[in-house]
């Protein structure tokens, strides 16, 4: 398999007032197309600024970050906006729904930034939502879903433009073991039978299980024995 | 377009807060709209003003009368073009809160003077057959429901009646109407031969002239002309243009401008921060969705303008029912016809208020955009962690 994710000698260091915290330092990671990489670790190790810098939401201190051809963290702020709304789909742990909003009209928000006109916007919003099993909940406010469901209309989201990666940040983290299951088990299928290449960053064991492939971060660097 | 379900539903996240500020937004425009049209009726004769009239009146005060025999010596002046007289006669009809300018004139030449006064030919030939005929106003008509044929008895406290009468009886010949928006249709005009020869007190005396300067840009020097013409006569006289001589009655009352401004300041102030702190709430409490938007390829223009033009639907919907309120009520009918006979919202004060509706829009959105427009993505998701 040809790679997508292309992380090189990269290093993030935050400023904390005077102080200057390292996060990554010197990491390197190739991500296949269409696998499905768990990213575990402890707290504080750089999982989620790993991501965040995979999905173009923050530029490392060092290094370079590819993703396909384009160098992410090379582009202007509004070419990586335009570049997220593209490839990357977004999954949160606390799933992050408008609560103004319909599980539908959720889904929709990503096509907002397409040309596809209302009618067309409506039809792949639908699409999305069937592929997560909520073709019933599509009139549906974030309040009145359960949490897994709550999820599913996030998995939706994430995949209603087709994106190129999914960046799932802790998907089941907030989810009972039931409902963290059946996502689990969606996101298996996203990329078992459509080819989704999926970075899911989790502190769960049984979660990391259900990827193709495992890796440790700790102390901001790679490793890729499981930790004791 | 597509984003408007998106602010719309913004909007409805917390219906009481938008509501109330809604509502405080259409009060104070509301209120703006009203202040508008009073600065209108006390400037609007300044306004309407023509350039080439001037007032001619006693140098010591409006009170004092003034021969009727410098009619025809004004008129002898070089550089005038037409005159006319006037005198106040204050009168009455039925009791002293109908008050409504009222006064008698020479028709022929009132017509020639007073141009944005339309009156049909048949009012104007009815009223020269009829010696105690009179022609009121649009507005004066609609207030007591009076139409042609209709007899008005006014008391005069300053004239008296006349000589065995117990009031001036008069009879309406014509209603007149106006094309100059903002001119004055409240009041009554009589005939001054029937006044002069009825009055027992005063006969010979007029209350002021109004001349027709034959060239506008000469106006100034006409005026110099005339009072110097009557100068060490028992009569001087004051001439002076007509907005001159409206800005001179509106100041009266005080500076209308500066009252305005004032008010209007503590008003678009305070309703600043209503909306601006409303506005900065609505954003702070949706940070985490922001860095949702972001995250999906939201650019940081398109949140600044999903940001203001949250605050301009607020703005707008508040501000224009509230200025669109304030001209349907004053299109329907003027609350104070005898306070302020002229009472309306000037077109040119709607669009003022339409731009102050958008900028306060803008102004009070501007800064939680750019509080938007900085949160860093990452961060604002780590909030919700």
């Amino acid at each position: 398999m040809s790679s997508l994710v292309q992380i090189k000698d990269v290093t993030k260091t935050f400023h904390r007032g005077s102080e200057d915290v390292p996060v990554l330092s010197g990491l390197n990671l190739t991500v296949a197309k269409g696998e499905f990489l768990a990213l575990m670790g402890p707290s504080g190790s750089g999982k989620s600024t790993l991501l965040n810098l995979i999905g173009g939401l923050d530029r490392p201190t060092k290094g370079s970050v590819s993703i396909g051809d384009d160098r992410v963290d090379q582009l202007s702020e509004r070419a990586l906006a335009a570049w997220r709304a593209r490839h990357v789909g977004f999954v949160f742990q606390f799933y992050n729904l408008m609560p103004v909003l319909t599980a539908l009209r959720n889904v929709e928000l990503p096509l907002l930034l397409t040309h596809l006109n209302k009618a067309q916007r409506r039809e792949h919003a639908e699409t999305a939502l069937k592929v997560v099993g909520l073709s019933h909940r599509l009139k549906h406010y974030p309040r009145t879903l359960s949490g897994g469901e709550q999820q599913r209309v996030g998995i939706a989201r994430a995949i209603v433009t087709d994106p190129t990666i999914l960046l799932c940040d802790e998907p089941t983290g907030d989810l009972d073991r039931k409902s963290g299951d059946e996502i689990l088990t969606l996101l298996q299928t996203l990329n078992q039978e459509q080819g989704k290449t999926i970075i899911m960053v989790t502190h769960d064991p049984h979660a990391s299980a259900r990827a193709t492939r495992t890796v440790h971060l700790d102390k901001g660097q790679l490793s890729t024995a499981q930790p004791e | 377009m597509k984003y408007l379900g998106l602010i719309w539903s913004n909007l409805k996240r917390k219906k009481l807060r938008t509501t109330l500020t809604v509502l405080s937004i259409f009060v104070a425009f509301l209120l703006l709209a009203f202040l508008f049209a009073i600065k209108e009726a006390f400037t609007a004769g300044v306004r309407i003003a023509d350039a080439d009239r001037l007032i001619v009146r006693h140098k010591v005060s409006l009170i004092q009368t003034l021969p009727v025999s410098y009619a025809q010596r004004l008129a002898g002046l070089a550089g005038i073009d037409a005159v006319v007289h006037m005198t106040w006669f204050g009168g009455i009809y039925q009791e002293p809160k109908n008050f409504f300018a009222n006064m008698p004139v020479e028709p022929e030449k009132f017509y020639d003077l007073f141009p944005e006064f339309t009156l049909s030919p048949e009012a104007k030939e009815k009223w020269g057959k009829t010696r105690n005929g009179v022609i009121i106003g649009r507005a004066l008509a609609d207030r007591f429901q009076w139409k042609v044929g209709d007899r008005i008895p006014l008391t005069s406290p300053i004239w008296g009646e006349p000589e065995g009468e117990s009031v001036w009886d008069f009879e309406v010949c014509g209603i007149f109407d106006t094309s100059k928006k903002g001119a004055d249709t409240s009041g009554l005009y009589f005939r001054y031969d029937f006044f002069d020869e009825s009055r027992t007190k005063g006969k010979g005396e007029v209350g002021w002239y109004t001349v027709r300067v034959q060239n506008a840009d000469e106006a100034g020097a006409v005026a110099a002309k005339i009072d110097a013409e009557f100068a060490n006569s028992p009569f001087e006289t004051k001439a002076e243009p007509e907005g001159a001589f409206a800005a001179g009655f509106a100041q009266q009352i005080g500076d209308i401008g500066a009252i305005m401004i004032a008010v209007l300041s503590a008003v678009f102030f305070t309703i600043l921060l209503v909306a601006g702190n409303t506005m900065s709430q609505s954003v702070r409490e949706r940070t985490e969705e922001l860095g949702v938007l972001k995250a999906m390829g939201f650019t940081n223009g398109l949140i600044l303008v999903l940001v203001l033009a949250e605050s301009c639907v607020i703005a707008m919907l508040g501000g224009l029912v509230g200025l669109g309120l304030a001209w349907g009520l004053l299109q329907a009918g003027n609350p104070a016809p005898a306070l302020l006979p002229v009472f309306y919202v000037p077109d040119q004060a709607l669009i003022i208020g339409f731009v102050m509706v958008i900028a306060l829009g803008i102004i009070s959105g501007a800064m939680p955009a750019l509080a938007a427009v900085r949160l860093r993505t990452a961060e604002a998701l780590r909030r919700n962690g």
